[in-house]
């Protein structure tokens, strides 16, 4: 088994280093796909985290607690409500969304909203207390106040929106029930792996596999050396 | 400019305590007001409502016998906390934050900022990282950002409780500066009766939210009219 495996390992590499093109067709949709999932999500829920994270209002712990449910979310389970949503007869079915790469695109900011608002609201929420008061205490408005926090949260929105991409990039639900997994179209890193797998191809599977974690490690990486100044 | 403070009836009710039970105080423009009190005596919640963090749940303050609207007094006073708080950028962002919102032109802004932090002994750490200094750096930052503003009130809540003696001291010949420059009032909240002697021209004591006695040093330390205040003053007081 092991040897199985560590063969496998040599041929996925060989395969990463020849340059496959199907292999880096595939990755690079993977990586387009989420990162507009992930712009798309920031658009919508940065307003939403930092409004929760500055001010204090009425159905603020309703909607915490909303959110917070749907970090949770099945992917097949919302795979399946946004396939009903964008199919022809569906309420959405005018866009064309099926079976495209926007449509797993904007199925995935659906399913990271919810940590990215969650954890991006902890952020400018935990901002030390005293931050407000010594840039109240030095004079600044409440604009240039709410700036100053946001600013001392900078790093923990980083990293919700780092960890909301890596959530998008890793998942698998969405991906194949909106896109279909068509070869040249919509086939992701992750559906590949999914269908290499099921056809007994685990060299072609533990390559992707590889790529996708490389990738996530990479990013995860070279953030946490960014913050070392 | 020197403002004349009045605090009437303030009182100050969370959940379930009352901090500040009806304290009427006059803060003299220009001097050192010492407000000593054991802790939780109140000191903290009434030198926010002077800062203007914090409104009362009672009573008003009145500025220059109300020429000066209280919510003006943001303004021209600043605060300077008990647990140093900094902005994560460097020494000379933190002491320059006061300036650049309000719109102080950068070469004026590079002359305050080393200005300022000569005068509190922190002229080679501009460009240090602000969180990465020990406290009484860090208290002693707290002042330099706090004069680059000029703020005609200046609140100093307890800024030496977490010090060692040495930054202690440090920072009370700090505070003896300004008692040179006239136009500025200071108001000193401080558990630390020996500094409030040393420093204050007047000294007023807090407890449970009420003020019991305000007098010059030697006449709270020699002959104060409250029996709590001379319990206190003697170290006899208890929790």
């Amino acid at each position: 088994m092991l040897g199985t495996i560590l063969d496998a390992i040599q041929q996925a590499l060989i395969l990463i280093l020849s340059g496959d093109q199907e292999v880096l067709a595939v990755t690079l949709r993977s990586i387009s796909t989420s990162v507009l999932a992930t712009s798309l999500s920031c658009i919508w829920g940065l307003p939403i985290a930092i409004t929760m994270g500055l001010f204090s209002f009425r159905g603020k712990n309703l909607i915490r607690s909303l959110f917070n449910a749907l970090l949770g979310i099945p992917t097949v389970a919302l795979g399946l409500i946004l396939y009903l949503l964008f199919s022809k007869s569906g309420p959405l079915g005018i866009f064309q969304l099926l079976y495209t790469p926007l449509g797993i695109s904007i199925g995935q900011s659906v399913l990271i909203t919810p940590i990215l608002v969650s954890f991006a609201s902890s952020a400018v929420e935990s901002t030390d207390v005293e931050i407000k008061d010594l840039a109240r205490t030095l004079g600044a408005s409440d604009i240039q106040t709410g700036s100053i926090v946001i600013r001392e949260a900078l790093w923990g929105i980083t990293l919700a929106v780092i960890a909301s991409f890596n959530r998008a990039f890793a998942e698998l639900g969405i991906a194949m029930m909106i896109g279909g997994n068509i070869r040249y179209v919509t086939r992701v890193l992750t559906t590949s792996i999914a269908l290499e797998t099921a056809r007994g191809e685990i060299a072609f599977s533990i390559a992707l596999a590889i790529i996708l974690m490389a990738i996530v490690f990479a990013i995860t990486g070279a953030i946490n050396l960014l913050r070392k100044d | 400019m020197a403002h004349n403070i009045r605090a009437e009836g303030l009182e100050k009710v969370y959940a379930d305590t009352k901090a500040l039970d009806g304290v009427t105080l006059d803060i003299e423009g220009g001097k050192i007001l010492a407000l000593v009190g054991l802790n939780g005596s109140g000191k903290t919640t009434f030198m926010r409502i002077i800062a203007g963090l914090e409104e009362p749940t009672r009573g008003s303050v009145l500025v220059d016998k109300g020429k000066m609207q209280s919510h003006e007094l943001r303004k021209v006073a600043t605060l300077i906390f008990q647990r140093t708080a900094t902005f994560s950028t460097s020494v000379f962002d933190n002491v320059a934050f006061g300036l650049r919102i309000r719109g102080i032109t950068k070469d004026q802004i590079e002359r305050k900022v080393s200005e300022e932090l000569a005068s509190v002994g922190l002229a080679s750490f501009q460009k240090r990282k602000a969180k990465r200094l020990s406290g009484g750096e860090q208290q002693r930052l707290a002042l330099a950002r706090a004069f680059a503003i000029n703020p005609d009130l200046l609140l100093l809540d307890e800024p030496t409780a977490n010090l060692d003696p040495a930054s202690a001291i440090a920072i009370e010949n700090i505070i003896r500066t300004i008692r040179e420059d006239e136009r500025r009032t200071v108001v000193l909240s401080t558990h630390n009766l020996h500094q409030a002697r040393r420093l204050a021209d007047k000294i007023a004591h807090i407890h449970y939210g009420r003020i019991l006695e305000v007098a010059n040093p030697d006449q709270f330390f020699m002959n104060p009219s409250n029996e709590i205040t001379r319990k206190f003053v003697s170290g006899e007081l208890q929790f």
